[in-house]
């Protein structure tokens, strides 16, 4: 009788899955058109939603999850940590203004997907992770994906990735309570850096720190979403 | 003739309280604070549906009472674990509640799960209630009774022993109970054997860790402990929180809280300090020398410092929250002649001076710092120093304020008269300085903003926005309020302030447009343009058109946290889409919905099963339902409206909850006492009608006189403020005590099979009370909820006269 009952089991979760590459292009294709109509007027520049166009979401989340990888919404991903909503990721990888042969510092693998997005766009990406076994997860996955100009390094993100520094980007998706000096001195200038501030599933809103030619930086507290917030306002 | 088990009967109830109360605890430490409510509910939920098994099953139990009872009893000791056991096991995570409806199924889980001890609970009380009705008043003292007992004991045991322990204790005394109840309706004894060796099993030999919840994944504890290295190196508890003391050698913690992008500082080593697995805030090495401490005049929280450098003030500091010592560095780092810090958790202080003293160089114990150990707000209504500046420390984690998980707690820290009471401790030229995280859009700093406002035109100032400044950085945002105007000086120095660590000016008296947004560039100046608005005659207006609640708080709606408001709902949820889903505050719906919960469970699982069954022809008549449903929200409404009323008299939450609590229920206990006394020798309603005039009286009065008498009397020792507040709640509770015994036994002699009914009703009520009266207090205030409560009372005297 049990076996019946996983037989069957197994049978409808095979209907009910996306069982091929196509199902999945098909589910991500909608995925990015959803990014961009709910993007309105601040929508991302072409190439990084051609990036999100590209990398397989569903592979970045638990496998119980990956019926629901391409929907507008972050997803756990153990650890406590999450996969963003893909809106976010979208936004902040706009705002870094990653262009071909760019090489970017991500302080915060989890699962990944962050880095393989900008890969699809960057020269190389350095990534740095604390918790050891995503960022194991996160170097399996990025290599069987081919993503071989991601490099991951668990340890600590304070000191940045000094050998393969300056960079024309960073990215810090882990939670900081500053932002660490040592990472403004590895950014080129003209450089930029994206922070995204919030709890697990809450981005409250994006710092944008730009590094001017002559060193001095500015900031940009970037909300993620059009919002007035006063009734009758403009 | 049997007597009832009226020990057992407060054993038992002991259990429910104290398991109620430790409920609350435990899920503060596996999720997060705010579902207490959902535990009061769910324990009221138990007891009404308790009483429609009562009415369905009376016939079959009849001849069983005796052994009933006692497995009701043994039933609720072994679901008090259990229950809390399965709950963790059900897939809930709260944070995605407005993602995720399935989230939805799991909340209902855990609280029909949750419900069940309490259901075991409510059959064993209801079936002696309905048994022995003509003995209604003495089983209803011994009830409640026992709650007051249980209530109080479990703080204490808290004290002495971790949540997990505290929960075999319990459940040792509910098999006690169910021993000790057959022996009192002399059963076969070989079952208190039984039970007994049972419970000494529970305590004894269930081994530590056993009864643990396990925290959720995404609370902060967690997360940090997933880190590399990283471990518990101290852990205290007490019925305040549980602190947990992390080292992060390979990784360390490094908190600065929105430290400027100029710094190049990196602070010294430091511990983490987490509450309840929330946090952190850090324990910092400190050695004696300033210099590694440098970091902290880069935070917004310094700006203080630096205006009363500028009017050579050597600044006698109050630190309001010191937790474990941050913000008197601060202090000590910019010069501080004395700095009294304020912390209401004994186990933080005991770390600093014992555990941890070489670590933070014996801060606590330094010349020229004195730590108090007393509740914030308590101490500051309370003392009679003036000081320079009195720092009200960021107590939230960035994690939990942000995820809106605050917006149901009451604080009374950021009130109005709060407000008001910090600017009366100051010197002529002192200053209270209060720093909050930032949100954006603002939220609730405008609201602090708006208070403040408020403070000085309650003070008499003719005109608050001379004595007004607001900085932002990047994560922080500070607020500084003064008796007396900003002089040119100080304001110079605020500029060079924000000047210099690229913060940005958010007000200050004559700042002018285009100083503000400079640094940290938003799409509007929204700090400046709503402190302006603030200021200004339009300021009513614009609170009512900003679209999150930032109406001052004050001491009779205290919840500065709560941002939520109605007529926004539907956009912000709307905007989820586009990665808006942090404007929505959260909690607030949750409360909302675990209302909706608690009436749909209700009706289902205590109206419907009686509706739908034979016990339909015991129908309690129209005005009996009332009664009972009148008397069940008007007793939640009243005890949970005036222990608000009274923390603030005694200062600290715990004695507050205790004391209300425990008098509530012991005066009530004589009440109901009295009322079968009375209802002995005359069956008339006038007793009861006498009864609900001394308390609508007394409520009318409390209201009019409590806050003239609880300022006047902050000054006195806690004992006596103890005395005062019981003598204070005692005739109040013995009159609320009679209405229920007095229907009960009024049934016995006239409809007696309507009693479990009535039992139903009655729980019902209390199920919505509970969650109602705190819904009703953010809108209407505690004050109105007591009205309410005392209106209810009359209208229940007079359903009582139309009894059949």
């Amino acid at each position: 009788m049990k076996r019946h009952l996983a037989f069957g089991a197994f049978l409808f979760l095979c209907c009910v899955l996306p069982s091929h590459s196509e199902e999945y292009a098909t589910l991500r294709q909608k995925m990015v058109e959803e990014v961009i109509a709910a993007s309105g007027s601040s929508r991302p520049a072409p190439k990084v939603m051609a990036a999100m166009g590209k990398v397989e979401r569903h592979r970045f989340v638990p496998s119980w999850l990956t019926l629901f990888a391409y929907r507008n919404q972050p997803l756990p991903i153990g650890y406590g940590q999450t996969i963003s909503q893909p809106i976010i990721v979208a936004l902040m990888t706009d705002l870094l203004q990653v262009k071909e042969g760019d090489s970017i510092l991500e302080i915060g693998t989890g699962s990944g997907y962050q880095a393989a997005v900008l890969a699809e766009i960057a020269k190389s990406v350095y990534s740095i992770e604390v918790v050891e076994p995503l960022g194991k997860q996160a170097t399996e996955r990025l290599r069987s994906l081919g993503y071989d100009n991601v490099k991951v390094k668990l340890g600590d993100g304070y000191y940045g990735w000094p050998e393969a520094a300056p960079f024309d980007g960073i990215m810090v998706t882990a939670a900081a309570s500053h932002v660490p000096p040592p990472l403004l001195k590895q950014l080129k200038p003209g450089g930029r850096m994206v922070i995204p501030l919030g709890a697990s599933f809450m981005t409250q809103y994006l710092m944008l720190v730009e590094k001017k030619a002559d060193g001095s930086v500015t900031s940009r507290q970037i909300e993620p979403v059009r919002f007035v917030p006063l009734t009758g306002g403009h | 003739m049997l007597r009832p088990p009226f020990i057992a009967i407060g054993l038992l109830s002991a259990c429910v309280l104290a398991y109620e109360v430790l409920l609350t605890r435990l899920f503060s430490i596996v999720l997060w604070h705010h579902f207490a409510y959902m535990i009061i509910s769910a324990a009221m939920l138990g007891y009404g549906a308790s009483g429609a098994a009562l009415t369905l099953l009376k016939d079959k139990i009849a001849s069983h009472v005796g052994i009933t009872y006692a497995m009701a009893a043994a039933g609720m000791a072994f679901l008090m674990p259990m229950a809390f056991l399965l709950a963790q096991q059900v897939p809930f995570n709260p944070l995605e509640l407005l993602w995720d409806k399935t989230q939805l199924t799991g909340l209902l889980a855990i609280y029909l799960l949750m419900m069940l001890p309490f259901f075991c609970g409510g059959l064993a009380i209801g079936l002696v209630m309905w048994h022995f009705g003509s003995n209604a008043g003495r089983i209803y003292a011994c009830d409640i009774l026992g709650a007051g007992a249980g209530s109080l004991g479990v703080i204490g045991a808290l004290f002495l022993m971790p949540p997990d322990k505290v929960l075999a204790v319990i459940t040792a005394l509910a098999l006690l109970a169910a021993a000790v109840a057959i022996l009192e309706l002399k059963m076969k004894r070989i079952w208190t054997g039984i039970f007994l060796g049972l419970a000494f099993l529970m305590v004894v030999a269930v081994p530590a860790g056993w009864l643990q919840g396990t925290p959720s994944t995404y609370k902060d504890l967690s997360q940090t402990l997933n880190i590399a290295g990283t471990r518990v190196v101290e852990k205290r508890s007490s019925p305040l929180g549980q602190v947990t003391v992390v080292e992060s050698p390979r990784i360390p913690f490094r908190h600065a809280p929105g430290m400027s992008l100029n710094a190049m500082d990196e602070p010294p080593p430091q511990l983490g300090v987490f509450v309840d697995g929330d946090g952190p805030s850090v324990l910092t090495r400190f050695d004696g020398r300033l210099e590694p401490l440098a970091y902290l005049d880069q935070l917004t929280s310094a700006l203080p410092y630096h205006v009363l450098k500028r009017s050579d003030i050597t600044p006698r500091v109050l630190v309001l929250g010191a937790g474990a010592g941050s913000d008197v560095l601060q202090a000590l780092y910019h010069g501080a002649a004395n700095v009294d810090a304020v912390e209401l958790d004994r186990n933080v202080i005991d770390l600093m001076k014992q555990r941890f003293r070489d670590f933070s160089g014996d801060l606590y114990s330094r010349a020229g710092v004195n730590v108090r150990e007393a509740e914030a707000r308590g101490f500051a209504n309370s003392t009679r120093e003036r000081y320079d500046l009195v720092q009200v420390a960021l107590l939230d984690s960035f994690g939990v304020a942000s995820a809106g998980l605050y917006g149901l707690s009451e604080s009374y820290l950021y009130t109005v008269e709060a407000l008001q009471t910090y600017l009366s401790r100051l010197t002529p030229d002192g200053m209270l300085a209060i720093t909050r995280w930032l949100t954006l859009p603002p939220r609730d700093s405008l609201k602090l903003f708006a208070t403040a406002v408020v403070a000085l035109e309650r003070d008499g100032m003719a005109d608050p926005a001379a004595r007004l400044v607001m900085i932002r950085g990047w994560k922080t945002v500070t607020m500084l309020v003064k008796n007396s105007d900003f002089t040119p000086a100080e304001i110079d120095a605020v500029r060079d302030f924000c000047r210099k660590r690229s913060f940005d000016l958010a007000y200050y008296p004559g700042m002018r447009p285009d100083e503000a947004n400079r640094y940290n560039l938003l799409a509007q100046p929204y700090f400046f343009e709503g402190a302006v608005a603030l200021l200004g005659s339009q300021r009513q207006d614009f609170i009512d058109r900003y679209k999150f609640y930032i109406e001052p708080a004050t001491d009779d709606r205290p919840y500065f946290f709560r941002l939520f408001k109605w007529s926004t709902a539907a956009e912000l949820l709307a905007l989820r889409e586009q990665g808006g889903m942090p404007l929505l505050d959260w909690s607030y719906p949750l409360l909302v919905a675990t209302l909706i919960q608690a009436c749909v469970a209700s009706v289902l699982l205590i109206l419907v099963p009686l509706a739908v069954s034979r016990a339909r022809h015991a129908l309690p008549t129209a005005p009996t339902a009332l009664y009972f449903l009148a008397i069940g929200l008007a007793f939640m409404f009243m005890e949970i409206a005036f222990i608000q009323k009274f923390l603030l008299f005694l200062a600290h939450p715990l004695y507050a909850v205790a004391v209300v609590l425990c008098a509530f229920l012991v005066f009530a206990a004589a009440g109901s006492w009295l009322a079968g006394r009375w209802q002995n020798r005359s069956a008339n309603s006038r007793h009861l009608t006498m009864a609900i005039i001394v308390m609508a009286a007394l409520s009318l009065l409390y209201l009019a006189i409590l806050p003239g008498v609880f300022q006047s009397l902050s000054h006195l020792p806690d004992s006596a403020k103890i005395a005062i507040s019981v003598a204070l709640i005692a005739p109040l509770a013995v009159c609320m005590g009679m209405p229920f015994p007095t229907g009960t036994m009024r049934l016995a002699r006239t409809a007696q099979s309507s009693i479990p009914w009535a039992w139903a009703i009655n729980g019902f009520a209390s199920v919505v009370g509970a969650v109602l009266a705190t819904l009703l207090a953010i809108h209407l205030g505690f004050a109105a909820v007591i009205l309410l409560a005392v209106a209810i009372y009359v209208a229940a005297a007079f359903a009582l006269r139309r009894f059949a």
